[in-house]
């Protein structure tokens, strides 16, 4: 029998004998990063993605997926193929230049003894 | 500015075998072994398989649900679990696959989803019973993935439970109040728990303790406890609310073992596993045929979408010129 993980989260799925991905031509609808306010006077945070053929179709499935216990009182949705990112290879030496500079927190202030409102 | 290559692969698999055992997450494009992208896309892709077709047995119950409070339970149950899939979808795609092509995996049967789904639901206890130790399994299967290495995943699964939650105490109550119900419901409820127990024990697979996927699985943080352990978590938090219940677990050899502090239980029938994960079950070739339908009969509003976007899209481009 081949093996099986209960971790497959609803119910056991194989481990093995399946197959993962062909890495065919992409054929699904645009993908569109969703972020969501939570309450006013929050920002919006990125909650998930998901697929639509436009703009105002993502935003309407947005609600439906991701607002159905009102998680949210407003709603970007921005085109994944849109979105400029760092490159994680590349992610020591571009924040590297904030490395060496502990003097711009506070903590590398001593303070003396007994003062306050420092 | 091009990424360089300056690692070598040894060094890359050292750091990420680093990141993973200090607890840290991986993020999608960061470097990871193909072995570790291809089991995650296999487990969440058949994970997501598992959700969506897992509405087929309760969605036969919402025209017929006994009340409209039930009725509305129900759709939003049902809903969820649409949710779910499509949540870990997209997990999925972060590893690079396209979800029309994980779709066809399913549609033609090379990935499986879980055995559960292929059972019927002949009776709305059953509905009660799916709530109660379907999603109360799925619970102990998923609460472990929260913690996950990969963290699209591990993300995914942190929404999926707090909605599981939702789904374990509505069954539970409708269980309850059947268990507490007219000597007909009482046995509706009793002839339920039957026919689910078994095969929710199932749900959590065969064991294994001595394989070497799962001993990998478990360096990855893929995966945290065994098959078994989850299985007797499973048991030993369901027994007693079935005693609460009334209701009889069917189960001779059933027993609470003072010296482990464990439930003991039965031997579980793995050639009923094998032939229903085969494809076999009651139900297999009517859940995955409704699976096909309802994507083929869709296809119109798809392309009705899509050439609307594309005209939207001409127009907007000609507005600007
Ligand atoms: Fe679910
Ligand atoms: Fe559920």
């Amino acid at each position: 029998m081949s093996d099986y993980t209960a971790a497959g989260g609803h119910g056991a799925v194989p481990t093995t004998g399946v197959p993962s991905d062909e890495r065919g031509a992409r054929r699904s609808q645009p993908l569109w990063e969703v972020f969501v306010r939570s309450r006013r006077g929050l920002s919006h945070t990125h909650v998930g993605s998901l697929h639509a053929p436009d703009a105002h179709m993502a935003l309407r499935n947005a609600r439906d997926l991701y607002t159905r216990r009102q998680e949210g009182v407003s709603i970007w949705v921005v085109a994944a193929a849109d979105v400029v990112a760092s490159s994680p290879d590349e992610k020591d030496a571009f924040f590297d230049p904030a490395g060496d500079k502990p003097y711009r927190h506070p903590t590398f202030y001593d303070v003396p003894e007994g003062l306050t409102h420092l | 500015m091009a990424p360089v290559q300056t690692q070598s692969t040894d060094e890359l698999e050292r750091a990420f075998q680093d990141a993973v055992d200090a607890d840290g997450r991986i993020e999608p494009r960061d470097w990871m072994p193909e072995g570790y992208r291809r089991t995650l896309v296999r487990q969440i892709a058949q994970h997501a398989h598992s959700e969506i077709i897992g509405m087929q047995p309760e969605g036969n119950w919402i025209t017929r649900a006994p009340s409209l409070r039930r009725k509305c339970i129900l759709v939003a149950k049902v809903q969820d679990e649409a949710g779910h899939g499509l949540y870990l979808y997209s997990a999925a795609e972060t590893l690079g696959v396209d979800r029309e092509e994980l779709l066809d995996l399913l549609h033609t049967g090379r990935q499986k989803y879980s055995t559960i789904f292929n059972y019927p639901t002949t009776s709305w206890a059953d509905v009660a019973a799916i709530g109660w130790l379907v999603d109360g399994a799925a619970i102990m299967n998923q609460v472990p993935l929260t913690r996950c290495s990969y963290g699209p995943y591990a993300r995914a699964m942190v929404r999926v439970c707090k909605e599981e939650s939702f789904h374990q105490r509505q069954g539970f109550e409708a269980m309850s109040v059947l268990a507490q119900g007219t000597p007909a419901q009482r046995r509706m409820a009793q002839d339920a728990l039957d026919r689910w127990w078994w095969p929710s024990l199932m749900m959590f697979g065969p064991s294994d303790t001595d394989s070497p996927n799962s001993a990998r699985s478990m360096a990855w943080g893929i995966k945290r406890f065994s098959n078994d352990e989850l299985r007797q978590r499973f048991v030993d938090a369901t027994v007693p609310q079935a005693e609460h219940l009334g209701l009889t677990v069917p189960d001779p050899d059933l027993r609470f073992d003072e010296a482990t502090g464990h439930y003991a239980f039965g031997e579980i029938d793995w050639t009923e596993f094998a032939t229903v994960m085969r494809g076999d079950g009651p139900c297999n070739r009517e859940r995955l045929a409704h699976r096909v339908g309802a994507h083929e009969d869709g296809a119109w509003v798809r392309e009705a979408a899509a050439a609307y976007a594309a005209k939207q899209a001409g127009r907007g481009a000609r507005e600007a010129a």
